[in-house]
């Protein structure tokens, strides 16, 4: 069909995606319905924003379909002057529009001791990155005058679950957004509309979605998401509580794992880096098994607590090798591989894994999860 | 000298904006005083100190009852089978290869059960329980645990002063 020799479509309400273009969530991946996830597919993503619709998905009691002019958020506990916001309200405060990623702790989880996922799609998917818009949370306490004795805020959700956690208040007056805005339209039912918590950098879990109340206290309230989950527990017993940044990590996400290289020749090898505590500063990537590290480019913008993208060229031969990724950020730290991981926490699968991914290339092209 | 002392100034003046633009943002004068009747409606959320623990009591010998209607099914007939999460047993596993997290042998505070089980559960009607059941419940969960016996009790006065197993079992520390 020659598209010049005739009118094409006409204009539209809302746009769609080409029907050419299929690259979706990986809905389920653990066969689990009740676990309700879905991946990201970063093998098909550009750039560092996720598009809204692929951002992964993590929820505790499903998606639930809230009426924005019902909704409210109460703002309460020790504070002098409790307030109620609709979300009209929360839209008027000055705005703050900032791009992070959210990452679940829980991405990785099953790689802890060996390579499990096939695609970076579920090694990785559990990571998105968008430009957030909402009002500083330090507005809304500014509104309500906080109280002698205030260290921690629990902020509860409007869903099933009423999902909640216990934030530190240095966290709250410092850069926690209560978002409602993803990518310049309003959030997705599934990504917490018509409001949510965005504490960058850390886990997830935290940035509770759906966000109808924040009650300020005097200390951590023991919810269930940080004490029986979200904890990490070590090879002695003990556990670790409140391990809430995201330790900086990064993955080749072309050429990734179920990618078939066509031939010889040259490679742009294009990845995502990440860190919990800042700015990604540098990305080396070894093509030979860990012998030799080049450094990356960092496609700008290189944001805070942002996807970072990265590239560097390479000329592949046409024999088996390894491809790996590892990034440094601005705190110092730099991404370690599997076995170190396993040094420091043991070898009980848990939260936080952040291991250098290593993908397989061999002779025919065909890259797997090693 | 002139100059450092015009860039003083000029800091100065930029300071006392920097305060006056602090005060103005102190009132957005949005969002209006909730009545009490709201909060109380909303604020179910339970600390460790379980000052917010409302008025009921219950015992495992209710509890079990209700266990087995409205969790059993999910949960296993004595908290122990699942399919979904294990919530006895598992005490001592914690430091070996196969560690079994439950409330008996994990969680660190009693009051967390009363706080989840009141908002969450049961999984398809969530939040329809009321406090003589929660606590139920609650007594149930921890007497199948071994913390509590047969007979106790539970309620806003006892429920905080239960000693879990693990209760100084967590830190707060960075992962490394």
């Amino acid at each position: 069909m020659d598209t010049t020799k005739q009118q094409g479509g006409p204009a539209t309400a809302h746009g769609a995606r080409s029907p050419a273009e299929t690259s979706a969530r990986l809905v389920d991946p653990l066969g689990d319905p009740r676990s309700t996830q879905s991946l990201t597919p970063l093998q098909d993503l550009h750039g560092i924003i996720t598009p809204s619709g692929l951002h992964f998905e993590r929820h505790h009691a499903g998606v639930p379909q809230i009426k924005p002019e019902a909704h409210r958020l109460l703002l309460h506990g020790l504070v002098n002057d409790a307030k109620i916001f609709t979300v009209e309200d929360i839209k008027r405060f000055p705005a703050t529009t900032k791009n992070y990623f959210i990452e679940c702790s829980g991405n990785g989880y099953r790689e802890w001791n060996g390579p499990i996922g096939q695609s970076v799609q579920e090694t990785h998917g559990l990571t998105s990155c968008s430009e957030w818009t909402g009002v500083p949370l330090k507005h809304l306490l500014g509104e309500a005058h906080i109280a002698p004795g205030a260290a921690w805020v629990v902020a509860e959700g409007a869903d099933g679950a009423a999902m909640t956690r216990s934030v530190p208040l240095d966290k709250c007056l410092d850069d926690v957004l209560v978002a409602y805005a993803q990518n310049g339209e309003m959030l997705r039912p599934e990504q917490g509309y018509p409001l949510r918590l965005l504490v960058p950098g850390w886990e997830g879990n935290i940035s509770v979605k759906w966000l109808r109340r924040l009650k300020v206290v005097d200390r951590p309230y023991q919810t269930r998401e940080e004490t029986s989950k979200y904890t990490d527990l070590m090879p002695d017993g003990s556990a670790k509580q409140f391990t809430f940044v995201m330790h900086a990590k990064s993955v080749i996400t072309y050429p990734s794992g179920k990618h078939k290289l066509p031939g010889p020749g040259f490679y742009e090898i294009r990845g995502l880096a990440w860190s919990g505590r800042g700015r990604i500063t540098r990305v080396e990537v070894s093509t030979d098994d860990g012998a030799s590290w080049q450094e990356c480019r960092l496609q700008g913008p290189v944001l805070d607590k942002c996807h970072t993208r990265f590239s560097c060229d390479w000329r592949w031969q046409g024999k088996a090798t390894i491809i790996q990724s590892r990034c440094t950020d601005e705190s110092g730290y730099r991404q370690s591989t599997r076995t170190e991981l396993q040094a420091a926490q043991g070898k009980l699968p848990s939260y936080h894994y952040n291991a250098i991914q290593r993908w397989r290339i061999d002779a025919s092209g065909e890259a797997s999860n090693v | 000298m002139f100059k450092r002392r015009r860039a003083l100034i000029a800091l100065q003046v930029a300071l006392a904006n920097c305060v006056s633009a602090a005060a103005t943002a102190e009132s957005y004068d949005l969002g209006r005083t909730p009545t009490s009747a709201a909060i109380a409606a909303w604020d179910i959320a339970i600390g460790p100190l379980g000052a917010e623990l409302p008025t009921g009591h219950g015992t495992a010998e209710a509890g079990a009852d209700l266990f087995a209607q409205k969790c059993a099914m999910c949960h296993g007939a004595t908290g122990r089978e699942g399919p979904d999460p294990v919530l006895a047993g598992g005490q001592n596993t914690l430091a070996t290869d196969k560690p079994i997290r439950t409330i008996g042998s994990y969680w660190p505070y009693a009051t967390t059960i009363f706080d989840y089980v009141r908002r969450a559960m049961p999984l398809q009607a969530p939040g329809s329980l009321r406090p003589d059941e929660v606590y139920a419940l609650t007594a149930y969960l921890l007497y199948a645990n071994g913390i509590i016996e047969h007979a106790t009790i539970i309620d806003g006065a006892s429920l905080p002063q239960v000693l879990m197993p693990n209760r100084h079992g967590f830190v707060v520390a960075p992962r490394d």
